[in-house]
């Protein structure tokens, strides 16, 4: 294997675990279920983006964000401006005040399209803005937060306090946004129906596919020595610190790689589900991503993803016939898993999985390495 | 005497925390490849000097010199780049990471956001690594993960980690706390090895440790240098007899 492709594939274990993963979402799961419940696992993979952003952030950095709902909900609000305005063509909309504005502008009396939403005519530039406005505010609270060392707990209670600020500034200003229902009623992709089976299982694969370049692109940013000095940061950040590295810039860069994979899954969350609200932004949503992270392994990005997918399962099933009782079940089994196990699924999978042979052969080999200089590949 | 000479000049050096001052007016000058040991009683403003060095703390007035940089107005890892190394007096290393991982992070190249994430592990890393963790004993434990280190490995690790950067100016604050007779014996001498190319300043107490080391001794109270000269001429000074030695 060339040096890249280990490192994005995080070794020959790292690689099989991905490509179970992969498996399982692009073949076995598409084959067995029905459009229906592929749609919700569609919608669990996209919340996935968010646990894996937190892997970066909380499990390696030692950054718990609070608010990381509102990068999904930007994303997801970018790509669901560009479709609401799709769908609010003159002729569709004729019955309206002002034809051509997305209706809820047009029951606010609002008469010409708002500024900001001018650049999301085009797609090429939504799919821009959909990577850059979430990464941009990302890059504004690092830039206020890590540069004067606000860390720890203050930092995840200020990251919740602006998730909720968002999601209230988006409900409160009803004629911009589309307020407390949000974004709805989207049809179309540039003429594409989204809303037809085959989008369905194209965005479905589509979703999937990006999910997995996005744990590569983890992958390369944890093996690489940028994710040791994350583990030293989240260790030792006064060490880390007088060994001349410039602490806070490393921690704005992950905050906005976190912000950025995040916002992909809020954008996939629109095109498959048809419509984005604030209930993604806010404070419960941001905390439900963590406990997902939490569960799968907040150290293991593949763990993370399968902690997202059963906690879901569990909330539909669950929801369903005992929907009080949900809140309280999530709850409990976060503090189970954070007190009795820490690394989450992926840690008692590492502790008793049968591949015990296989990752001990890996741990002498990697033993011998070192010693070997040079003849490595 | 032309202070192009020292390799840091610390001149007029104060700072208050509250009113307190707990380094007072301070004049210190380090020469090329000397060692100095700084002895005092608990309290006097020692580790705070060495948070001044090292930018950890501002300074109220005053200014410090490393060769010819003024380091009170730079960052701290500005400062680290400038050549300026720093252990802590508790040991301060990566507990979750092995000790060959401590020492790799530690290596100053791929210090920038991209520059760590395209930095690899060239051959010449690898040597270095292994060669420094030779010289801190801990070859035998190079693939152990840090925490399980005692008390002195971690001490020495740390050591490691900083001439994993080569600073010109290494400062050590106490670092035979909680090592046994043997380690402190193996300290002295890789201290008298490591200061050959570079100055190192060093907090101790052990004055046992430090006659075997230090070239020169300061003595501080009070945020005040109460007197400074060879271990000799420290020994029977009757002030400083007073205030530290005495008990
Ligand atoms: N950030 C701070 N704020 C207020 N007071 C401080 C601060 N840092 C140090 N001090 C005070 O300055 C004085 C000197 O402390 P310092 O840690 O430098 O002593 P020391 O010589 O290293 O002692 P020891 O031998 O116990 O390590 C102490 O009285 C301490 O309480
Ligand atoms: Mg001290």
């Amino acid at each position: 294997m060339n040096e890249l492709s280990e490192k994005v594939l995080g070794g020959k274990q790292g690689a099989l675990h991905l490509a179970i993963l992969a498996v399982l979402l692009l073949v076995i799961l598409p084959l067995c279920l029905d459009l229906f419940r592929l749609g919700l696992i569609g919608k669990y993979v996209t919340y996935a983006f968010v646990a894996i952003s937190l892997v970066l952030l909380w499990g390696n950095g030692g950054i718990l964000s609070l608010g990381q709902g509102m990068f999904f909900g930007l994303g997801g609000y970018c790509m669901a401006m560009f479709l609401k305005l799709e769908a609010s063509d003159p002729i569709s909309t004729k019955i309206q005040t002002t034809p051509g504005l997305p209706d809820f502008m047009d029951w606010n009396q609002i008469v010409e399209l708002p500024w900001f939403w001018e650049p999301f005519k085009s797609l090429p530039l939504t799919l821009l803005l959909v990577l850059v406005v979430p990464v941009l505010l990302a890059f504004i609270i690092g830039m206020a937060m890590f540069t004067r060392r606000v860390g720890g707990v203050y930092f995840s209670i200020i990251t919740q306090a602006i998730a909720l600020i968002l999601s209230i500034l988006i409900v409160g200003q009803q004629g911009y946004t589309g307020g407390v229902n949000g974004i709805t009623d989207l049809k179309t992709l540039s003429g594409w129906d989204i809303r037809t089976d085959s989008a369905k299982y194209c965005l479905y694969f589509m979703n999937a596919g990006l999910l997995i370049l996005c744990i590569m692109l983890s992958r390369f940013i944890l093996t690489s020595k940028f994710g040791m000095l994350l583990l030293a940061m989240r260790d030792k950040e006064e060490r880390v610190r007088f060994s001349g590295y410039d602490v806070a810039r490393f921690k704005i860069f992950i905050f906005c790689v976190a912000a950025m994979i995040s916002a992909i899954g809020g954008a996939m969350f629109t095109l498959q589900i048809g419509f984005m609200s604030p209930s993604f932004v806010g404070i419960v949503p941001s905390i439900e991503m963590v406990i997902f992270a939490a569960v799968g392994g907040r150290m293991s990005l593949i763990g993370a993803v399968y902690g997202t997918l059963l906690v879901n399962f569990g909330k539909t099933i669950f929801s369903e016939t005992y929907p009080e009782l949900w809140l309280f079940l999530m709850g409990g089994l976060f503090i189970a898993v954070v007190m009795f196990f820490p690394d989450g699924l992926a840690g008692i999978y590492e502790k008793y999985a049968p591949h015990c042979s296989f990752s001990m052969l890996r741990a002498r080999w990697l033993k011998k390495v070192p010693k070997v200089t040079g003849e490595r590949q | 005497m032309n202070p192009t000479e020292f390799i840091l000049t610390i001149e007029d050096l104060t700072v208050s925390f509250d009113g307190f001052k707990a380094v007072d007016n301070l004049n210190l000058y380090i020469e090329n490849n000397e060692l100095r040991v700084v002895i005092g009683p608990n309290g006097a403003g020692k580790t705070t000097l060495l948070d001044l060095i090292c930018g950890k703390t501002k300074a109220t007035s005053g200014s410090i010199k490393f060769k010819n940089t003024e380091l009170t107005r730079l960052a701290e890892h500005q400062i680290v780049r400038t050549g300026v190394g720093r252990k802590f007096q508790t040991p301060s290393i990566y507990e979750n990471l092995t000790v060959y991982q401590n020492l790799e992070v530690s290596y100053p190249e791929g210090r920038s956001v991209i520059g760590s994430l395209f930095f690899t592990t060239t051959p010449a890393v690898k040597e270095r690594v292994t060669r420094i963790a030779d010289e801190i004993f801990l070859t035998e434990s190079l693939h152990q993960q840090a925490a399980l280190l005692s008390h002195g490995q971690k001490q020495w690790l740390e050591i490691g980690m900083l001439l994993m950067q080569d600073p010109e100016l290494l400062m050590l604050d106490e670092p035979v706390a909680g090592m046994s007779a043997k380690e402190r014996d193996l300290t002295a001498d890789l201290l008298n090895r490591i200061c050959k190319n570079r100055s190192v300043l060093v907090i101790e107490h052990d004055m046992e440790f430090v006659k075997k080391i230090a070239h020169k001794v300061t003595v501080l109270h009070q945020g005040k240098i109460l007197a400074e000269g060879s271990m000799e001429k420290i020994q029977s000074n009757e002030t400083v007899i007073d205030v530290y030695l005495g008990h």
